[in-house]
């Protein structure tokens, strides 16, 4: 093999190294939610070709309001599920819209759009 | 000192005892003159005087003592406003109108909430102090209606962006398509041959032209490729934004330094690549955007039912309100054409009623005093007016909405399957796209650096996550608004997607099969009297009987037309039957102790009474001067559909079952009838659901169709639990399934929906993964060697940009979808 081709062997076997480390090697550390006055675990989460933060830690047995900002126009992000509390919540642009549930038992839960495309997770201890 | 009155309605009515010291709690505040509790009218009156105490207070107070006061809750646009202070202005003069409760005023949103007491003061006067501040007050639109024309204007908005982005790409591609392919085009080709000063500045040029084109009609793919990988994850944007760069990128490096290529032939640009797939792929996200605004046209349609208005009664005053502000226990007036606002009981009148936008059911239904109506539902006849029950967020209409809109976010159990795909699916599409670029340069053929870049750009480009994620989504949404369109509420993907698995379903006879209501089915009379003499002297008898048998034979007698006339000395003898005289004559109507107990032979009805009894019916003797007159049979009779619908589920391959508390002799007589596969007879109440289990161990995957009170463990049992609705109680926690017709035929729409929509998610997953299978080694160039086949990057736009409209116009066909409904 010529040189050239060694070279891009080499930078691409490196990228391809780059992208498994990148997306699916990232560890996660979550934000814990505050607690409130009113006794709820609450967290703020921003909608915007993501959700940050995407991993929120909560206590169980404690109610959870998830407050979700979605800023911008892209339909995609649009609904917000929580499939395992059978919650679906409509985010309206720019408007700042609550979730509320009861976590029971420990474990990790996702949340999504409704295409799986924006993910986060609720863990719960 | 002038004194005002306040009337506060409150929801629960107190004990006497607690009137007494609510009254004086209320008396010894300062301002109060007077309170009295009114339990008949379930309110409050309160003389107070104004200069001493407010509204507002009083309210609280009330709330503080423990009862809930009726008070309503509006909102308001106010335009004018142009500065925070004005917002202390508004909320001033509505906190000082008589009857306002609280007042809230946002300035971005130029709205004020107030939450006011409608007896004291009305929409109007809220309006009059607003203005009387020096602002406008107009109606804002009922909040359901304002997120659904909100998200409208969005989608509107987003589309013509995109369409905008669309066409500068497409102006600017079509230069960049001629110049760049000048090679073929003769004229151009002698004017600018390759290596020629004239061919680098036109490509130079094009180069510029490109940019913009990149960094507006593209831009969205930027934005969202670093949105996520800040999340260090990627999406569809991450992709096409990778491609597009790659070909960019190279065509730069091509014009600025084609001395960089061994070769002059290899240092061609691709602009038309980065141009054309941005065209393309905006054009198919405009089109994505417009096709999934339709798959919620079903749940539009819903909120849009709801009636604006509502005419109450008032101090004995008609008065037109929001329908917002109508309290439970109001009383409201129809007319005929308009629609009945809320949730109630008709208490005078009667009239019939279109309730297909909320039932399915075409034909009209009768109302009468005492019937329940159902908000949003058309009048058509009569007048009558109506005690309100449901308001607000408690109507069958608004539960109807969130039940269909929380069911339309759920997953059906495959989505999850596809959710863990799509989260590889984008970093394999990379990974793969990296090594054919390192494949193609490394053994391919020359020139090498061309074939590589058009590889890993086509292979970026071709993969479609959107068409995949969009699959299930998309069609759920269409089909649980398609059921709900027809009176058939699915709650979750889950109960859609096993309700096509099922193998068996399990109908309780009463209620489901049956209307659960006895009704008149037989009269036989003894050899010396005639059928209407028996009817008449027993159904005249029982008409002082207040037992639900007793009244099904004054409704039969009542339908076939006899004239009865006045019973005495009724008497009912507990467990045996009821004796009085009519018409002079001694009448005895029950069963067969009560006869021999009063010596009348009845051994010539017998053998009619054994044949009624077999059939299911509950046949009554009836004696007349001491002799036997005949029999009166009722049963419980069959809805006029259940045969259709039972032979509708059969046909679908389902193996029906019926349960029932009846005796085996009577309960196999009905299911033959009614050609019933398996009957479960002498089933008490309480093991039901143990009966669902046992055909569960059997391996099958059932069905329950109950009503949502007795039925609640054995619908909770079931693999699919059907709830038939009972009027406006949609909310049927146990329940899968609600089926607000009551009838059967909701059972074979709700499986006919459920398989028409699963086939449509199973086509669109097939259809997305089969795109994305094929496509990718295509696009990798996998069949260059065999075939000499290779994907241009444009088409692979192409492809790309179309697949993920594909699906969603294939979801939208079920809108067209028509159930048969039983109809065999």
């Amino acid at each position: 093999m010529t040189s050239d081709r060694w070279i891009v062997t080499v930078l691409g076997l490196l990228l391809v190294t780059f992208i498994i480390w990148f997306f699916w090697l990232k560890r996660e550390k979550g934000t814990r939610a505050a607690t409130t006055s009113g006794g709820y675990q609450e967290a703020m989460i921003l909608v915007k070709g993501g959700y940050t933060p995407d991993v929120i830690v909560v206590e169980h047995g404690k109610p959870v309001r998830l407050n979700f900002r979605r800023e911008e126009v892209a339909v995609c992000s649009e609904t917000v599920l929580f499939p395992d509390f059978g919650k679906s919540q409509l985010l309206p642009t720019g408007k700042t819209v609550a979730i509320e549930f009861l976590p029971d038992k420990p474990g990790e839960y996702e949340f999504s759009c409704q295409m799986g495309m924006l993910r986060g997770k609720l863990i719960v201890e | 000192m002038t004194l005002e009155r306040l009337n506060v309605p409150v929801k629960t009515v107190p004990s006497a005892e607690r009137i007494r010291s609510i009254e004086a709690a209320l008396a010894a505040r300062d301002g109060v003159a007077r309170t009295v509790v009114n339990p008949s009218l379930g309110s409050v009156v309160i003389d107070y005087d104004p200069a001493r105490t407010r509204v507002g207070a009083l309210v609280e107070a009330i709330r503080d003592l423990g009862l809930t006061p009726g008070v309503a809750r509006v909102r308001l646009a106010v335009k004018g406003m142009t500065c925070a202070s004005c917002v202390t202005a508004v909320e001033r003069a509505l906190i000082e109108t008589p009857g306002v409760v609280s007042a809230t005023v946002n300035p971005t949103s130029a709205q004020a909430d107030i939450v006011y007491e409608p007896r004291v003061v009305e929409f109007e006067g809220l309006q009059r102090a607003i203005e009387a501040s020096g602002y406008e007050a107009g109606e804002v639109p009922a909040a359901s209606d304002e997120a659904i024309d909100g998200q409208e204007r969005e989608r509107n908005q987003e589309h013509r962006l995109l369409m905008h982005k669309f066409w500068f790409a497409a102006a600017i591609s079509l230069p960049v398509m001629i110049f760049s392919y000048a090679d073929l085009i003769p004229g151009l080709r002698e004017w600018m041959p390759m290596g020629s000063a004239e061919r680098r500045v036109v490509w130079a040029l094009l180069g510029v032209f490109t940019l913009p084109v990149m960094l507006w009609s593209g831009s969205q793919f930027y934005t969202g490729m670093w949105a996520a990988l800040k999340h260090r994850s990627a999406n569809m944007h991450t992709l096409i934004a990778s491609g597009i760069t790659a070909a960019f990128l190279y065509s730069v490096v091509a014009v600025a330094f084609p001395q960089w290529f061994p070769k002059q032939a290899l240092a061609e640009v691709f602009w038309d690549v980065s141009v054309v797939v941005v065209a393309l792929v905006v054009l198919g996200m405009a089109l994505e955007v417009k096709a999934k605004g339709r798959t919620s046209e079903a749940i539009k349609k819903l909120i849009r039912l709801q009636a604006k208005t509502a005419r109450v009664l008032r101090e004995d005053q008609e008065l037109d309100v929001p329908v917002e502000e109508v309290l439970v226990d109001e009383e409201v007036l129809v007319r005929p054409g308009e629609k009945i606002p809320v949730d109630g009981v008709v208490i005078k009148g009667s009239s019939s009623v279109d309730e297909s936008m909320i039932t399915g059911e075409s034909i009209p239904v009768e109302k009468h005093q005492g019937n329940e109506v159902i908000g949003a539902t058309l009048n058509k006849t009569g007048s009558f007016t109506f005690r309100a029950t449901k308001v607000g967020k408690d109507t069958a209409l608004a539960n109807i909405i969130r039940i269909v809109q929380d069911a339309q976010g759920s997953k059906a159990p495959i989505q999850r399957v596809v959710d863990q795909v799509a989260g590889y699916f984008v970093p394999t599409v990379m990974i793969l796209a990296v090594l054919a670029f390192v494949a193609w340069y490394d053994v391919g053929p020359d020139p090498r650096i061309v074939y590589a870049t058009i590889v890993l750009v086509t292979t970026l480009i071709i993969a479609c996550p959107c068409a995949l994620g969009l699959a299930t989504p998309t069609s759920l949404t269409v089909g649980i608004g398609k059921a709900a369109e027809s009176g058939v509420l699915i709650r979750s993907g889950d109960a859609l997607q096993t309700a096509k698995r099922l193998k068996a379903i399990v109908l309780d006879k009463t209620g489901t099969i049956t209307q659960g209501k006895p009704a008149l089915t037989d009269v036989v009379p003894s050899a010396s009297f005639r059928e209407d003499e028996v009817l008449i002297l027993a159904a005249s008898l029982e008409r002082s009987s207040e037992h639900p048998l007793a009244e099904a034979i004054v409704k039969g007698a009542g339908e076939r037309g006899v004239a009865l006339t006045e019973a005495e000395g009724f008497t009912a003898i507990p467990g045996h039957g009821v004796s009085g005289r009519v018409d002079g004559r001694d009448v005895m109507l029950g069963n067969a102790t009560l006869m021999k107990a009063r010596g009348v032979d009845i051994s010539s009805l017998s053998a009619d009474w054994e044949h009624l009894a077999e059939a299911g019916k509950t046949p009554m003797y009836l004696a007349c001067d001491g002799t036997a007159a005949g029999l009166v049979a009722v049963a419980d009779i069959v809805k006029p559909d259940s045969m259709s619908g039972i032979e509708a589920l059969r046909k679908m391959g389902l193996e029906v079952i019926m349960l029932t508390g009846d005796n085996r002799r009577t309960a196999e007589a009905i299911g033959r009838e009614l050609g019933i596969d398996r009957v479960l007879s002498e089933v008490l109440p309480q093991d039901k659901a143990h009966e669902v289990q046992k055909l569960q161990l059997e391996g099958k995957i059932v069905a329950m169709v109950g009503d949502g009170i007795n039925d609640a463990p054995a619908l909770a049992q079931a693999n699919v639990g059907m709830a038939i609705g009972t009027g406006t109680d949609v909310a049927i926690e146990a329940s899968d399934v609600t089926l607000i017709t009551g009838s059967l035929k909701g059972v074979v729409t709700a499986m006919e929906i459920s398989r028409a929509t699963m086939r449509n998610v199973y086509q669109n997953l097939f259809g997305a993964f089969i795109y994305n299978t094929l496509g990718i080694p295509l696009a990798m160039g996998l069949l260059y060697p065999y075939f000499g086949l290779l994907l241009s990057p444009l088409i692979a736009a192409a492809a790309m940009a179309f697949s993920s409209v594909t699906v969603i116009t294939n979801a939208n066909r079920l809108r067209y979808y028509q159930p048969q409904g039983g109809r065999v």
